[in-house]
Order: structure tokens, then C-alpha cells, then sequence
């Protein structure tokens, strides 16, 4: 698993986690409004540069422009690997 | 138009419109009240509850209650909170509804569903209306209309906001006693605190039997947001456009503006014509249609640069235009958010201020509402213009720049840094400002910005811009001609009568203060009703020179009439006032209806006249040392 602010442009990854941080309160809970749940398939679109902050994130059927650090809130790993272990993740 | 305060609509039965930002839940209070709002694409722009009537097919008289866009009911900006304490029963002066229609974005199914759950957990009746259908078949998303009922437990109708007939079957089903109860076969659902993982579940699953349980590329909005958010060219095109925009708001205003100056100096004319010559004559000719005339001239401009914000707006721009400014507005402590109500400033600093409730942190919801009137607002276009025209001579410099031209760009450019530095301090000085802020902006599909949308939106902009022309300004202009009228001169006076006016002593006090920064007690005179509405001050001038000239004087026009009146420094030092000047009574107005309290325009308004003053004071003495 890695951070979602880490993930590859354009690749397929899964959401495993959403978690919850001190220093930015609620940030988890807005996160999951918008979508960003466990299970749910998402994928980096973009990087601004320079800096690679804020990013442009595809969840579902919209796109996010999402801050590197609340990004980073969000534990993914690639697809392939989670359609193996379906069973856990589900 | 069918559009009036809840209130007034005591009667029938009250359907709430509910659904997420930007799912098409505006167009279809339009097309189902025949009532006239602004449809855009930016998320939030709802941010009136706007109320209209609807007669159903078999004649039914029903309220429609177009709440403002949000994502949960849990209330995070201020136009959520209206939305949640509506549906809670909790607002004031409204009743709860009887029914609810979730307006979702068939585009997007997997976040208006989890609002649909939300709603059907406060047991109010509830039926989904599958909006924008057209859009989602378009891109290849099929939903099973009678699947995703049955799931839910509610009736659910397909309807296409921006077509003639796409609301007929929503019509329809008012008419169905049923659907006014709590329907029978709706789940039971528990109403406990944190129900998202819950819902989410829950969501899931109906995905999941719609076959719709997958990420959906954008393939279209992908191929030109590679273009407008590249790294390198995405930049450059948002310079160019906001370059595009203001060189419009220049020189395509011009050729309108001349009519409009015309057409007042022909009534004016027509009055003097027509009337014996007493006060009546002058109060029309002098108060009323020169001072409406000199505010109405702004009205292309205002036009122009609405005209561009709405567009940009509607085809979902803007939003990325934030994306792309958010490192250059989070050095300074704020997100790119803040950067639509500051572009709506430009144009006026009260559409702007009434935007800064779609940011949901409430720190940087303060920021915005302190610094946004130091955006240089169309009001403060005309006293530039002026005073540029008079004053700066029409040379050019570096082989190209035309040398007022380049004044002008500097105002604009010393407000905005003027800004910037504002914010810069309240982010060190305050703890708040170093923590980190929250970005996460929808980047919304690109649509084709529908012509009758850009241009409801602009008739809007021209109704409240006038009616402010008739309303304070109006009440003003005539205040300052009765001011700068009586008294009249004493018998065997030499100087000109408006010196012993009210304005006349009036002014001259405040001349006392304001002389370190060189203004004389014409300019004083005018500052008071431009505090009152800015661009008043020109007529303000204007009233005051032609009636204190004597003679000739009083038929020339204002500008060449202020260049051999004033010093270069003295017009310098206005200019630079009224970069920093504290705003209109208007704007102080809209900053205690939006903050919720005096606190905030107290503030601004205390800082402005502090930096105004001290601005002006440097550039004055700077100049003075120089000439």
C-alpha cells in the first residue's frame, strides 16, 4: 500500500484506506463525502508543476483537484494486486 | 418571473429541491417554475434560496424550493447549512417540506446517492429525479430506471434539465397522491451519527446490481484539460485570457459608453431647453440626469466582464483556473478557491463578497471578504480613467507601452499586491494561517456554455446594477446637489456659491485632514458621497466644479477642467487613495450581511482608510519631492 500523492499518472489503483489526521480535522470525513471510500477504484490524472501540489484525481465518475497532503490521507494499491486478494478487500 | 421571498407563499404543499453542486438542480427549478436564475457549472453557485410555483397537469398548485447544492447533510459551508436546516424543519420563517426531490446527476451516480440516503433518513417523503439522462447516455452510462426504484425504495424519473419537455414526467408525478407519504416499502433506516461507511456500503451495492461499479474516464474533458492544465502552456493560457478580458472590458466598452455619455448630455440639454431657469432646472439637470448618467456609463464594462466570468463559469473553467492559481494563493495563506470571488470583485466587490460563502473554511472565508474590495472594482474604473486622461501624458515608453496605459496596469497591479501582502500578513501573524487548506474543488465536465443561460445572467447583473443607479446612488446624487445648493450665496458675493453651501463648509473641515495628502476641498466634498457609492465621485466632482465655476468654465468637460485645477502630485495621491479606498456603503453592507456581524466591515473598512491614507501620503510627498 502507498499513499495516494505518491501513485503513478495514469495508472489504476484502489482505495485500502481513508485515514483520519490530527492536523487537519474532518479532512477524512470531507474525503469520503466527495467519494473517496475504501474499495473504490481511483486514479492520479495529473501533477501541477512545479511541486507536484495539488493534484488531479478521476474517482468514479468525477475528477477532484486534491491537495498533496490530503492526498496522502488516502492509502491505495494498484489494481491488479487488490483484484487478487478481492476476498480481503471486499 | 415567478420569484418572490418564502414568505409570501404561505400556502400548498412545499417541495424542496436537493442535490449535489453542479447536478443540473438550478436549470430544472428554471424549467420547472418558468422562473429566471443563473445556470452555471462552477460548484455552489447557488447560494440564493430561490422559491418559484408550479401547476401540475391536472392543476395541483405546488411551492418549489430551490435549495443551495451540497455534497452531505452534514453542513460544512454556509449554503449547506441553509439546505440542512431547511430539510431538518430547523430554518426560520419556513416550513419543512412536504416532499423532497434529490435531483441527481445520472453523470455521477455514486455521490448523489449517498445524499439520496441522507435525505431519506430525515423521513421525509422523497422521490429521485434522474437528471441529466441525456449527458450520461451520451457517454455510454445506461441506468435501470426500475432497478434503481425498486433499491431504493422510491419512485425515480428520468428528466433533462436544459430541454423544452425533459421535466414532463416529474410533472406528472406530483399529481401521485402516493408519493406525498413516507413510502411503505422504504428501508428502516437506522438514524445514528456516523452512518457513512454505512451508506457507502449501501451505495455500493446499487452500483454494483447497475453494473455501474467502475471508474468511468472522461475522455473529452481528459484531452483538453491536458492543454489547459499543463504545467506550462495552462499558465500562459489563463494569463492570456484574463489579459483577453480586461483588454475587452476597455475597448469594447468604449463605443457604448460614447452613447451613453451622449444620450445624458442631450437630456441635460433638453431639461436646460425646457425648464425656466430656477432650481427645479437645476436639481434635474445637474442632480439627477448628469449624476445617473455618470454612473449608468459603467454599465458595459460591468457587462463585459460578467459576460466573460459567466461563460468561463458555465463551460467549467473557472475551476481550473483555481487548480492552477492555488500555489500562488496558498503562499499567501489562502486557497484557490478564493480566487473566484476575488475575479467577480473586479468587476463589483458585491457578487464577489456573496460568492466567498461557497468556501468552506471559515479562516479563509475572512481573508477573502478583507481583501476582496482592494480588487479594483469597475466603480473605481471611471475615476482612473479620468484622471489618467487628465493628467498623464499620452506618450509612449519602451518603443511600445503606451504610458497610460501602464498607469493603469500598475493600479490594478498594486491592489492585487495590495492584497496579496494583506493576506500575506494575517498568515503569519495568525496561528490559523499556517496550518494547511483544504482544496478539494470538483473539476467539473466542459460543457458548451448555453447562450440564454450567459444571457439571463447578464440581465440579472444589469437589473441589480440599476436598480442600485436608482436606488442609493440615486438618493445620493440628489443628497450632494442639495448639499453643494444651499444656502445659497450671501448678497454681493465674489467666490462661487457652492463655497458657502453645506458641502462647501463641510468640505472644507475635512480638507483640514486630508490636506497632508493634498487634496484641496472640492476633492473632500466629492470623497464624502464616493464613500457612499464610488463612482459617485465623479459626478460629485462634477457637481462641484460646474457649480462653483464661473462663467465658460462650467460648460468644458471635467478632465481638462481638473488638469489645470490640480497639482500632478494631488492627482497622483487620489489615485492612489482610491486603490486602497475604503469600499462603498453597499459593500460594507454586503460584508455584515455575509460575516454575520459588525466585526468584519468595521475591520476592513478601519484597515482601508489607514492604508488608503498612508498610500496616498507617501505617494503625494514622493511626488512633491520629485517635481
Amino acid at each position: 500500500m502507498q499513499p495516494l500523492h505518491t501513485a503513478q499518472v495514469g495508472q489504476l489503483y484502489r482505495i485500502a484506506e481513508v485515514q483520519a489526521n490530527a492536523m487537519m480535522p474532518d479532512c477524512d470525513r470531507q474525503l469520503n463525502e466527495l467519494g473517496f471510500f475504501v474499495g473504490e477504484q481511483v486514479m492520479v490524472l495529473r501533477r501541477a508543476m512545479p511541486g507536484a501540489d495539488p493534484l488531479v484525481v478521476r474517482i468514479g465518475m468525477s475528477t477532484f483537484a486534491l491537495r498533496a497532503a490530503e492526498a496522502a490521507l488516502i492509502g491505495v494499491q494498484l489494481e491488479h494486486a487488490v483484484v487478487l486478494a478481492a476476498g480481503s478487500v471486499a | 418571473m415567478i420569484e418572490a421571498p418564502i414568505h409570501l407563499y404561505p400556502t400548498g404543499p412545499l417541495v424542496a429541491l436537493v442535490g449535489n453542486p453542479n447536478c443540473g438542480k438550478t436549470a430544472l427549478f428554471n424549467r420547472l417554475t418558468g422562473s429566471r436564475q443563473k445556470v452555471a457549472n462552477y460548484a455552489g453557485v447557488t447560494v440564493e434560496r430561490k422559491e418559484g410555483r408550479l401547476v401540475t397537469p391536472v392543476g395541483k398548485s405546488v411551492r418549489i424550493l430551490d435549495l443551495p447544492g451540497t455534497y452531505s447533510l452534514y453542513p460544512r459551508s454556509l449554503d449547506e447549512r441553509v439546505t440542512c436546516d431547511v430539510l431538518a424543519g430547523r430554518a426560520v420563517g419556513e416550513k419543512r417540506p412536504d416532499l423532497v426531490v434529490c435531483v441527481v446527476d445520472a453523470t455521477n451516480l455514486r455521490r448523489s446517492l449517498r445524499l439520496v440516503l441522507a435525505v431519506q433518513r430525515m423521513h421525509l417523503p422523497c422521490v429521485v429525479a434522474l437528471n441529466m439522462s441525456d449527458e450520461a447516455s451520451a457517454r455510454g452510462i445506461r441506468i435501470d430506471e426500475a432497478l434503481l426504484s425498486a433499491k431504493l425504495g422510491v419512485p425515480v424519473v428520468a428528466t433533462v434539465a436544459i430541454e423544452m419537455q425533459g421535466d414532463q414526467a416529474l410533472r406528472a408525478l406530483f399529481d401521485d397522491p402516493a408519493i406525498w407519504q413516507v413510502s411503505a416499502s422504504e428501508p428502516n433506516l437506522p438514524e445514528a451519527e456516523e452512518n457513512l461507511q454505512l451508506d457507502h456500503e449501501r451505495v455500493q451495492s446499487i452500483l454494483r446490481a447497475l453494473n455501474l461499479d467502475r471508474i468511468t474516464p472522461d475522455e473529452t474533458t481528459a484531452q483538453i484539460d491536458r492543454v489547459l492544465l499543463h504545467p506550462v502552456v495552462g499558465p500562459v493560457i489563463l494569463v492570456l485570457l484574463l489579459f483577453l478580458i480586461f483588454q475587452a472590458m476597455f475597448s469594447w466598452a468604449a463605443v457604448p459608453m460614447e452613447w451613453i455619455k451622449d444620450a445624458t448630455t442631450w437630456f441635460s440639454e433638453q431639461v436646460v431647453q425646457w425648464l425656466p431657469d430656477n432650481w427645479l432646472r437645476s436639481l434635474l439637470a445637474d442632480g439627477i440626469v448628469a449624476g445617473a448618467g455618470a454612473v449608468v456609463v459603467f454599465l458595459p464594462q460591468i457587462l463585459i466582464l460578467f459576460g466573460w466570468i459567466l461563460i468561463l463559469e458555465e463551460s467549467g473553467y473557472l475551476p481550473r483556473a483555481a487548480y492552477l492559481l492555488d500555489r500562488l494563493m496558498g503562499s499567501v495563506g489562502l486557497s484557490g478557491r478564493s480566487f473566484i470571488p476575488l475575479l467577480s470583485s473586479f468587476a463589483c466587490a458585491i457578487p464577489g463578497i456573496i460568492a466567498i460563502r461557497t468556501i468552506p473554511n471559515a479562516r479563509d472565508r475572512v481573508v477573502t471578504m478583507l481583501i476582496a474590495p482592494l480588487m479594483t472594482c469597475s466603480a473605481r474604473l471611471p475615476i482612473y480613467a479620468l484622471l489618467i486622461a487628465a493628467f498623464i501624458p499620452q506618450k509612449t515608453i519602451a518603443g511600445f507601452l503606451q504610458l497610460q496605459g501602464v498607469v493603469m496596469f500598475v493600479l490594478y497591479l498594486a491592489g492585487i499586491l495590495g492584497a496579496m501582502a494583506v493576506a500575506w500578513v494575517l498568515k503569519t501573524l495568525t496561528a490559523a494561517g499556517r496550518q494547511v487548506r483544504p482544496l478539494m474543488m470538483e473539476l467539473p465536465t466542459y460543457r458548451r456554455p448555453h447562450l440564454r443561460n450567459i444571457l439571463m445572467g447578464l440581465l440579472h447583473r444589469a437589473q441589480l446594477f440599476m436598480r442600485r443607479v436608482g436606488g442609493v446612488i440615486m438618493v445620493l446624487t440628489i443628497a450632494l446637489w442639495f448639499l453643494a445648493s444651499f444656502p445659497g450665496a450671501p448678497e454681493g458675493a465674489t467666490n462661487a456659491a457652492i463655497e458657502y453651501s453645506f458641502a462647501g463648509m463641510l468640505g472644507q473641515g475635512l480638507a483640514v485632514v486630508l490636506a497632508p495628502i493634498g487634496f484641496n476641498w472640492q476633492i473632500s466634498i466629492a470623497l464624502i458621497p464616493g464613500m457612499a457609492a464610488r463612482e459617485v465621485a465623479i459626478s460629485a466632482l462634477g457637481t462641484v466644479y460646474a457649480l462653483s465655476a464661473t462663467g465658460a468654465a462650467a460648460t468644458d468637460t471635467l478632465g481638462p477642467l481638473l488638469a489645470q485645477q490640480w497639482s500632478l502630485p494631488t492627482a497622483l495621491a487620489m489615485l492612489a487613495w482610491y486603490v486602497f479606498a475604503p469600499q462603498c456603503v453597499s459593500t460594507i453592507a454586503t460584508l455584515k450581511r455575509e460575516s454575520g456581524g459588525w466585526t468584519i466591515p468595521v475591520i476592513a473598512t478601519t484597515y482601508l482608510f489607514v492604508l488608503a491614507y498612508l498610500v496616498a501620503f507617501i505617494t503625494y510627498r514622493t511626488a512633491l519631492a520629485l517635481s
